[in-house]
Formats: C-alpha cells, structure tokens, sequence
C-alpha cells in the first residue's frame, strides 16, 4: 500500500478513478449483473456432496412395509376430522397413544393485526399434538422432529396418516438414539410457531398458549411433511425459512441421496434436473430454478412449516409430495422407507449438522453455488457506490486541495456549519416517513375502514401505499426550512451520506439474506449511482419511481409468476402484489419476519434521500 | 479371582446339603440375592437385582490391615482401607427413569455416572483422596471416572447424607459428582459382575447376559458400601456391599407388543439354582394390583406371599425361594411368566421433576426446572440440588422460585459461586411444596467462551448438564417401618426409615445438553492467512496513512549542482 502513502501516486489513482468513474461503474454493474447469471451454469458450480461423516458413510435398510395401513389411518382420519368440524384432538391422541407414544397436547390462540385473506383467518384458535417417542436407554437429551399439519381443508390427510404409521414403526425399533417427536400442527405455521415458543419457552410474537407438558431436550433436525394424495409422481424439497434462512446443505445432500437410493423423483423448487446443461434450455432451467429461490429467499417468509425451525438452530426441511400427470407413480411405503431412511441417517448424528454449507443456492439438487461463489456478484454491485462515493469526496474536496495537499482534513470544516444541518435534516424527516410507514398502516386500519368502503386489510394495505406515496410529495427541500438556499455542495454531501448508508445497509442485508441484497442491489444501485438535481425532473423522476423499492416488489411478483409458469394478467398482478405486502406485514407481526421493518425503517428512507436530491434547489 | 473360585469349589464339596441360613451364622460374612419384578401399568416390565454382601471388619475403628477375603471383593476392600472411605455409592446408568409411566424406582440414579463418597473424619488431605479414589474406581469398574476434577465436584451441604450408620455432618467430607455423558456398556457390567460373590456362574446372577440387559428402556447398575449394625442393639458393625441392578423391558421393543412376559423373554435363561454361597436367594414378583388374579396370570403359582412397605405403600409379593428345590419343580428350571388379562390405570407418581433449557441464541438462557407435587393435600419440603458447570454463568439474582403463580421463597439457600476452570456452581435449596401443585425453579445464565483447547472434540454436540437431585421426605400412606435391622426384603431396605409418616425419595431430572458458541474448527488455518493479510495489508497501512503527516520532499540536486555547492561551500561563496 505504498501506492497510498505516496502523494503523487496517489493522486494519480484518485484522478484516474474519478476520470474513469462512470466507465468503471458501468463495467461493474454489468459484471456482476453477469456473474450473478454466470452462477447457474453448471461448469462453474459445484456438485453436492455429503460433508457430515455420520450420514455419509453408514448404511441403513429401510424395511418400512405399512404404506397401505398408514393410508387407511389417514382416511380413518380424514373421516373424524369431517366428523369433528377440525382437528380430531381426542381421536389423535388415543391413537397415538395406542401406537406407544407419549402424548401431548397444547392449545393456542392468536388474534391476527388484521383479518388475513388469503387464509381466512383472524380469531385463531387451534391445538396441536405430539406425541414423544421415547429412544431406549437415551437420557432424553436430543430429539428428532417429523411434524405434519393439519389443514382445514380436505388436504394433507396423508402426511398425518403416514406420520402415524411411521411412528408405530418406528416404535418397534430398538437402535434409536435419540427421541423422536411426531407432531400434528393446527393451522400450520401459526400452530407451528405456538409449538416452538412453546417449546424453548419464549415468547417473540406475543401469541397466547398453554405450557407444554413433555420435551425431549434440544432438537437436531426436523422434517415437516406435506402429502395430499395416495400416491405421488415426485417429492419437492423446500428450504427457504423465515428472513431466508436456510438449513444445512448436507440436509438437502440426505434428502437426495436417498431420493436416489430408493428412486423417486426429486425436484427443487418444483424443477425436475435436466441433464443438458450446455444447451440454451438446460441453462435456462438452471436459471429459473436458481431465479425462484433467490425471489423466495428474499421475500423472507416460512416457504414450509420447517422454516420457523431454523430461528432455533434447527435443521429442517419441508418434503411435499406432488401429484402431477406423469406416468410413473411413487408409493406411501415408498415414501415412508425414505423418511425412515433419513431418520435413521439423522439418528445416527453425534453433532448437530454443521459440516456443510448454511449460505448456498442452488441452481439444481445436485449442484449448488457456495458463498464464496455469489459474493463476488453482490460485491461488483456494491463497489459502484463505494466508486461513487469516493468521486463525491474528491470532487467535494477539490477546492480545499489548493491551499493543502492531503485530501480530506480540512474539507469538513467547509460543510460544517449549514452542512451538518441540511443533511440531518432530509435524514430525519425520511426516517421519519418510514417509521410512520412501518406503524401507521396497522394502526390506522379502524380508522380507514370507518370511512371508507374497504376491508380491515385492504385498508392496511392501502394505507401502506398512500404513505409510500405521500412520501414522494413531502421531504423535498426540507434542509431550506432551517438552512435556506440549498448549494452545490449540499446535495453533494446529502449523496455522499446516502451512498455510504446505502452501502452499509445493502451490505449488511446481503451478508443475513444474499437474495435480499442483492435485488434490492440491482434497482437501488443505479439510481443512487445516477442521481443528481441537474437532470431532465420529469424524466428522472419517472426512472426514480421505477427504480424504487416498491417498485422492484412489483416486479418480483411478476418475474415469480413468470418463473412459476404462470403468468399473471396487470390486474391480477396488481392484486397478487397488494396481497403480497399484506403477506408481509402479517409476517413481520405473525413470525417476526424482519424484511417488512427493514423495507419501511431503512431501505424506503435511504431511497427518500435520493429522492430529495433529485429535486434539490 | 483365585482365591473366589476355591472358596466356591470348597463349599461344595464340604457343605452340599448344609442349610444356608445356618452356614451363614458359622461363617463371619454373608451374602444374599434376590430379584424383584414389578409389572407396570405401561405394559412394560422392570427387574430390580440386588446382591447384599455383609464383611465382618472394623478395621476402621482399630486401625489395623485387614488381609483376608472370604466374600467381600478384595479389589474393593482395599480401596476402602487405604483410602479411608467411610460410604461409598458410584451408580451406572444408560437411560432415563420414566417417573410418570414407571412410578418411582427402587433405587433411583442419574443418567450417566454418579459417585459420591463420605470420607472419614480422619482424612486430612479429601481432596486428594478424592483425586486418587475416581482414578482407581476409573479402573477397577472400566468407567471414564478419571474425567472428575474439581471442574465437576461438589460438597453438598444437606442433599447427600450418609446412609449407613453414623451421623457425620460435616461436608467437608463428602464429594459428589456425576458425570452425565458417560455410556454405560458391557465393559462396564463385567467388572461390575466379577464383585459378586459367584461371579456370573450361579444364582440370579446367570440372568445377567448383556445382550438382553442393554436391550431394554433402561438399565441402571450401582454399587453401594456402607457400615451397617448386625443386630438391633448395634453392638458390632459390619460393612455391606450392595450391589443393585435395575433393568426395564420395553413392551414394543423387546415384549413384540404382546403383554406376555417371561424370565426367559426377558433374560434368555432360566433359572436352575441359588448362588451356593448366598444365604438367601429369593425372586419377588410385584402382586399388589393383582389380588385376585384378574390382572395378569402368573405361572408357576406359589402360596408363599410376602407384605413389605416400599416407598410409601404397602405392597404385596410373591416370593420364589431358589434355596428350596421344590421351588424349581419337575424340569429343574424356573421360568416365571406373566401374562396380561386386563388394562391398569396409572399411578401418579407423589413427586416428579422436569427440566429444560429455554430460549434461543448462543448468548444467554434460562434453566427452568419444573417439580411436580401430586399429593391431594398434603405439602413436603424437597431439597433441590443444582450442579452446573462453570461455563454457564447462573445468574444468581434472576432465580425465581414460583408456585402456583405465587413466589415461593426458599426456607434455606446455600449457593456456591463458581470459579472459572476450577469448581461448578452449587445450589440448594429447602422448597416447600403446596399440596397438587408445580414448582418451578428458574434462573438466567449467560454461555461463556471458551479457550479453542477446552472444547471437546464434538463440540458442536453440546455441553452436558447434570440432572439437578430432588430428595424428599414424602408423607406416607402407611405407618413406615422404622426397625432397620429386621429381615426385610432387600429392595425395601435401602434408605434407612427414621419416621413411620414419611419416606425418602430422590429424583432426579434429566441432564441438559447446551449449546456453546463454537467457532469453525475446520477452517483455523483459512482464518489465520486471513486475518494476518488483513492486519498486514489493510490495518498497516491505514494506520500509517492516519498516522503520518506528508510533505512534498524537493527534488533531489542533481549532481553537478551538488559539486558546486561542495566548492562553493569551501570557498564560502552563498550555495545555489
């Protein structure tokens, strides 16, 4: 670093990167937009392996034989659940119980912030069970978790039927070493959520639920279930937890290992693999594949009821079955003998899973891109608003440069006095904005139902979009209340802060949530990197708009659709995304998802002082 | 090992039709044996050995060496006397006493290993005896008890008092240590089995095969010494080796799920004869729920009915004496069976406990430990003993001890601090119990960190916990027996009655596995480059660049002006 401690060289550099800024700029932009896509071609990732010597190298048989039985249970059960109205608690409980289990149950309660649509629920109020098989000679210490829900509906009568008949057989079995706990959840994530709180006896969400009874000290890994038809043609894999979290890889590595051994179709992200990875198609699948993850870990929500799980340091994965029209149909025993399977694989653990990866994507089950790999993409974005930034000292130093020959010791006296005051005040007024954007929306929906003809959460979500919007209208030239005349230098030290905190914050959300950061990346980059007050307004503001983060949610919920293969009309787009942030403010208040605080708190604010410099006078 | 072998061989062949009982009067040591088998209402099966091994010495008192073995193990004997130990109780155990399906066990233990030892007031340096002691013990029962250090020894103030005769008070004698990671295997049954007096070669102790024995729910082997009266009056002591065995069967895993059990499903023996040098040998089986006969069948039936009370209530047994021959019948073997007619309801158990670690994050935590008082009016104090490693930092003020949403203040606290690297953190407490209700102990502790050498090598496993001790005297139904000296059943003579209202029980929890912050271990060298290109490069410089002020040097003289200043100095001329 003698290039930096040498004067003349080092205002050669400063020159060169302030001349070649903008080329510089574009060129990384487009790099890292590149490498990102560069991931999902197979040559450059790297195939899965076992990391975890304990699942790797030991064998096991699976000898489940009662496909057939646990299919009759679960029509027994799907029969007193119609009976019921709901969850047949006393009917669960004595059938586990027969089955050798110690049983338990736990009822909960619930009241969502507002009524949520897409499920119908609002007043909720549920039980789960779970029953604990208790491992021979083991002191109670460690536990497996195989959790089904139990859906309102006419679904998942399966999972619980076949939970039941793994449970009698795995009861019969002497070689396990830890206990093992099957759990039926009521009202699925929300009951899930009531059980782990439950559980680790703590309380985030402020739900309401009775203490349970029995435990079985700390869980090493979970597996929640999804079946809803006798047989299935594939199992879905799901990763993706709450705030994008995402278990160990060598999970995902067991799961597949035995889709192998046992010959079921696997897939991710509902993705079958296709072996043509040098053609335009194969590459293109890998793509999506990976492109659907990334938007699922991004929005930060539970894709499976596996997903609250990980908070706890738990392993857990979601399996779903699917039912699809191919030819080849999959069997309940079969599909038991790979739980079976990977249960005595995770019996055998004698540490948590810790080996493999816990930061990865993955473009296919077999392949997936570490760490390492899908930084660098996030980091060429980042480094345009370190660039910029380093452009706006030099150029805000420059007339210091005359008198003193080191670059920034006097410049901040030059800014001191007004300076300090018009930046603190567009910070404080858009933090402020986001804070009313992060608490007004719930709070005000009693009021906004009053007085208009909508919902309780048509008005949250309405709301939520007039404050977004009103704070388009609001911060402009605040700094002029306290500091008149904006001046060149004001806007330049106003950016210079906004890029600095823009980066900070990307930063920091693409080291918890890559996904996360590195969309949000792609549109906010630009616009901080381009934003001056000298540009054409309308224009500019028309691309500000587009490029903001609401914005970008926008388009996620299209790309995702698109990705899905099933693309969506503009209005039933528009309506997927008025419901997507109701999704998203019943995460937060629900899970305690952090996407929606970190959205209306920090990212929204930050945009606001673009916004404002865009109209500085 | 030899000398045993003989001393069998000779009774043989001098004694064969002599009547045990008065065998054992003419000799100075004895032995009994017996096995207890209780039916529980889960459909399971538990089988209760017991080996009591009474030796006739007082070389405690007289200070003299004692060299002759007839019965007692030598092995042990030795310890005994050269390390000065008054009581002796070290317990195996490979599993969790199920409280609430089993009711409360004969004699109850931790999982894992537990040792504690009264030592006698004579020993100057405990410690080190203590040190010495778990490193031969370690050897003599093939048991990793070299792990106890001071790390993990305690001196309980009131939870462990002696068993046997003596009422020594002073803790400063007592050790107590479990060790809740140790496996109890079959290395460790054979020592174990080698102390009886006829090995594994006769009497009860044939049933012993470890194949059977570590396929089961449970299994729990002790050893307990201790100094006993021989009579009433206690004119003269003798030390007595106690030997326990505990084994629970499970319904679905060995029983096929049929409630059918026999000697033979259980064991895969039957039984032939008594140990020849025991002087009783008896099978109890468990009949209290069973008067009548419509529980379960039990075949062969015998007309012999023994009544004890154990633990609280008064209960009924039949009773197989192997000393008789007609006990055996036409086929010289004994295969008891029970086979289940009805279902049972289940008992309540008076007193259980249950604890766990709340919260989330490798930073701090909460131990909540929940104690259950079940009895319908009646409220008992309980002694909760708290054994935790020093890297959990109990916060001693967040302790709450609440009852029926109510604060329960402990009558008596004693709290040891810990010290880090050197001694855990002890806390008892005297809790009073209100009639059907639960306790619930918490406090907060904090996960430290530890130095990268004091991880175990799985460290991602976790740190274990010891199960916290819950002694309590429980009201009793029935009048307690209070005469500790007259012929009981062994099982129901382990802890000494001293009053006919209540009856002493310990339970213990189950151990906690707690999750320290571990760093990578896999990657020390990946950090290592790391951190130093980083302090090279990055730090280095930027502080240099912070440090340092830069001026612009002039540009050095060429050297032709360089000469003529040279000149232009000599001849004092102003320089260039």
């Amino acid at each position: 670093m003698g290039l930096l401690s040498d004067p003349n060289r080092r205002k050669a550099l400063t020159s060169l990167l302030t001349r070649l800024n903008t080329p510089i700029c574009v060129v990384c932009y487009l790099a890292g937009i590149a490498w990102f896509m560069g991931l999902a071609f197979e040559p450059f990732t790297l195939r899965t392996y076992m990391s975890e010597n304990a699942m790797g190298s030991t064998m096991v048989e699976e000898r489940f034989p009662a496909g057939e039985r646990a299919l009759a249970t679960a029509r027994e059960f799907a029969a007193h659940k119609r009976k019921v109205g709901g969850m047949p608690v006393e009917w669960l409980v004595k059938t586990m119980q027969a089955r050798g289990l110690e049983v338990f149950t736990q009822s909960f309660t619930r009241t969502l912030p507002f009524p949520d649509e897409n499920k119908e629920r609002y007043m909720v109020r549920g039980t789960n069970i779970y029953g604990i098989l208790r491992a021979p000679r083991a002191p109670r210490t460690e536990a497996l978790v195989l959790s089904a829900p139990c859906s309102p509906d006419n679904s998942n009568n399966q999972a619980v039927g076949l939970l039941l008949g793994l449970a009698q057989y795995f009861r019969s079995q002497i070689y396990w070493a830890k206990d093992i706990i099957f759990l039926v959840n009521e009202h699925d994530l929300i009951g899930m959520q009531a059980w782990l709180e439950g559980y680790h006896h703590t309380n985030i969400t402020g739900m309401d639920y009775t203490p349970l009874q029995g435990r079985a000290g700390s869980i090493q890994a979970a597996l929640s279930l999804e079946l809803s038809s006798d047989v299935i043609t594939s199992l879905d894999l799901v990763l993706e937890g709450l705030n994008g979290q995402l278990p160990n890889l060598d999970l995902a590595n067991l799961f597949h290992a035995f889709c192998q051994k046992i010959g079921v179709l696997c897939t991710i992200q509902g993705k079958l693999q296709r072996g043509d990875w040098d053609t335009a198609e194969g590459y293109t699948h890998a793509v999506q594949t990976m492109m659907l993850m990334v938007l699922k870990q991004a929005s930060g929500r539970p894709w499976g009821d596996h997903g609250l799980f990980l908070r706890y340091h738990i392993e857990a994965a979601s399996v779903r079955g699917i039912n699809s029209f191919r030819q080849y149909k999959t069997d309940a025993t079969t599909i038991g003998r790979l739980l079976e399977g990977m249960f005595r694989k995770l019996n055998n653990l004698l540490e948590r899973l810790h080996q493999s990866y816990f930061f990865y994507l993955m473009p296919s089950l077999t392949h997936f891109v570490s760490i390492g790999y899908y930084m660098p993409a996030f980091g060429l974005l980042a480094t345009i608003l370190l660039l910029r930034a380093l452009d706006l000292w030099v150029q805000l130093g420059t007339p210091a440069q005359v008198t003193e020959d080191g670059a920034g010791e006097v410049e901040p006296v030059s800014i001191n006095n007004q300076g300090v005051l018009s930046v603190l005040t567009p910070v404080v007024i858009s933090h402020l904005t986001g804070v009313a954007l992060y608490t007004l929306p719930v709070l005000s929906q009693e009021t906004a139902v009053e007085h208009f003809p909508v919902s309780e959460t048509e008005a949250v979500v309405l709301t939520a979009i007039a404050i977004y919007t009103a704070g388009l209208a609001l911060p402009h030239n605040t700094h002029r209340f306290i500091s008149g005349e904006g001046t060149e230098q004001g806007w330049r030290v106003l950016k210079l802060v906004a890029l600095l905190y823009l980066a900070v914050l990307l930063g920091c959300t693409a080291l918890i949530n890559f996904s996360l950061g590195f969309i949000l990346a792609i549109t906010l980059v630009p616009a901080a990197a381009c934003v001056t007050p000298h540009m054409p307004k309308a224009l500019t503001a028309l691309a500000m708009v587009l490029l903001s983060p609401g914005c970008t949610l926008l388009y996620c919920v299209f790309i995702f659709q698109e990705l899905q293969e099933a693309p969506v009309t503009l209005p039933e787009g528009w309506m997927l995304f008025l419901s997507v942030i109701s999704q998203g403010i019943l995460d937060h208040s629900l899970y305690g998802s952090l996407v929606y605080p970190l959205l209306a708190l920090l990212i929204y604010p930050c945009w606001l002082l673009l916004w404002n410099i865009l109209f500085w006078k | 090992m030899i000398f045993l072998k003989s001393s069998i061989s000779t009774r043989w062949f001098w004694a064969p039709s002599a009547a045990p009982s008065s065998a054992a009067v003419s000799l100075p040591d004895s032995c009994e044996e017996e096995l207890l088998i209780r039916p529980l209402h889960s459909g399971d099966i538990y089988a209760s050995f017991q080996f009591r091994t009474l030796w006739d010495t007082d070389f405690l008192h007289q200070g003299k060496k004692v060299s002759h073995y007839r019965l007692f193990p030598k092995s042990l004997g030795q310890v005994l006397s050269k390390f000065s130990v008054r009581e002796l109780h070290i317990s195996f155990t490979q599993g969790y006493w199920r409280t609430m399906q089993w009711g409360q066990p004969i004699v109850p233990s931790p999982p894992g290993a537990e040792l504690w030892v009264w030592f006698h007031n004579t020993v100057a340096d405990v410690d080190g005896n203590w040190k010495e002691l778990t490193n031969v013990l370690s050897g003599i029962f093939c048991a990793s008890l070299n792990f106890i250090d001071s790390t993990n020894t305690v001196q309980p103030s009131a939870s462990f008092k002696p068993l046997g005769l003596g009422n020594a008070t002073d803790h400063r004698f007592l050790r107590y240590a479990t060790l809740p990671r140790e496996i109890v295997c079959t290395e460790n049954l054979t020592p174990w089995k080698k102390l009886l007096p006829c090995g594994s070669k006769a009497g009860l102790a044939v049933l012993m095969k470890s194949e059977k024995l570590f396929h089961s729910s449970f299994h729990s082997q002790a050893v307990h010494i201790r100094p006993v009266c021989k009579d009433w009056q206690c004119s003269s002591t003798a030390w007595e080796l106690r030997q326990t065995l505990n084994v629970v069967f499970d319904l679905y895993t060995s029983g096929q799920g049929k409630k059918e059990w026999s000697l033979f499903k259980m064991f895969s023996r039957t039984l032939t004869e008594a140990c020849p040098l025991a002087s009783s040998s008896k099978v109890y089986v468990d009949v209290t729920d069973n008067p009548e006969g419509e529980l379960f069948d039990l075949s062969p039936a015998t007309s012999v009915l023994n009544t004890a009370v154990v633990l609280g209530d008064r209960r009924t047994y039949s009773v197989y004496d192997l000393t008789q021959k007609e006990t055996f019948g036409q086929l010289r073997s004994l295969n008891l069976v029970l086979r289940w007619k009805g279902e049972s309801d289940m008992l309540r158990p008076l007193l259980h406990a249950e604890r766990y670690v709340a919260g989330f994050g490798l930073q701090t935590g909460e131990i909540h430990t929940l104690i259950y008082n079940n009895h319908p009016y009646r409220a008992f104090p309980v002694l909760l003993l708290d054994s935790v490693p020093w890297y959990l930092r109990l916060y001693i003020h967040t302790l709450t001890v609440t009852s029926k949403t109510r604060e329960n203040k402990p009558s008596y606290i004693h709290y040891q601090p810990s010290k880090d690297r050197l001694r855990p953190h002890l806390l008892e407490m005297l809790v009073q119990l209100p009639p059907h209700s639960v306790t619930e102990v918490t406090v907060q502790f904090e996960r430290a960190l530890l130095k990268w050498t004091e991880y175990t090598p799985d460290p991602n496993h976790g740190f274990y916990v010891g199960s916290s001790v819950i002694s309590a005297l429980v009201p009793s139904v029935v009048a307690m027996d209070t005469n500790n000296t007259q012929e009981r059943p062994l099982f129901s003579s382990f802890f000494p009655t001293k009053e006919e209202s209540s009856y002493f029980v310990r339970v213990y929890t189950e151990p906690l596995l707690v999750n320290l912050p571990t760093p990578d271990f896999s990657m020390p060298y990946n950090v290592i480059c790391l951190t130093c290109t980083v302090v090279a490069v990055g730090y280095g410089s930027f502080y240099n660049l912070l440090t340092r002020t830069f001026q612009v040097e002039e540009p050095s003289q060429p050297l032709a002006k360089r000469l003529a200043n040279v000149i232009r100095r000599i001849r004092g001329v102003p320089l260039l």
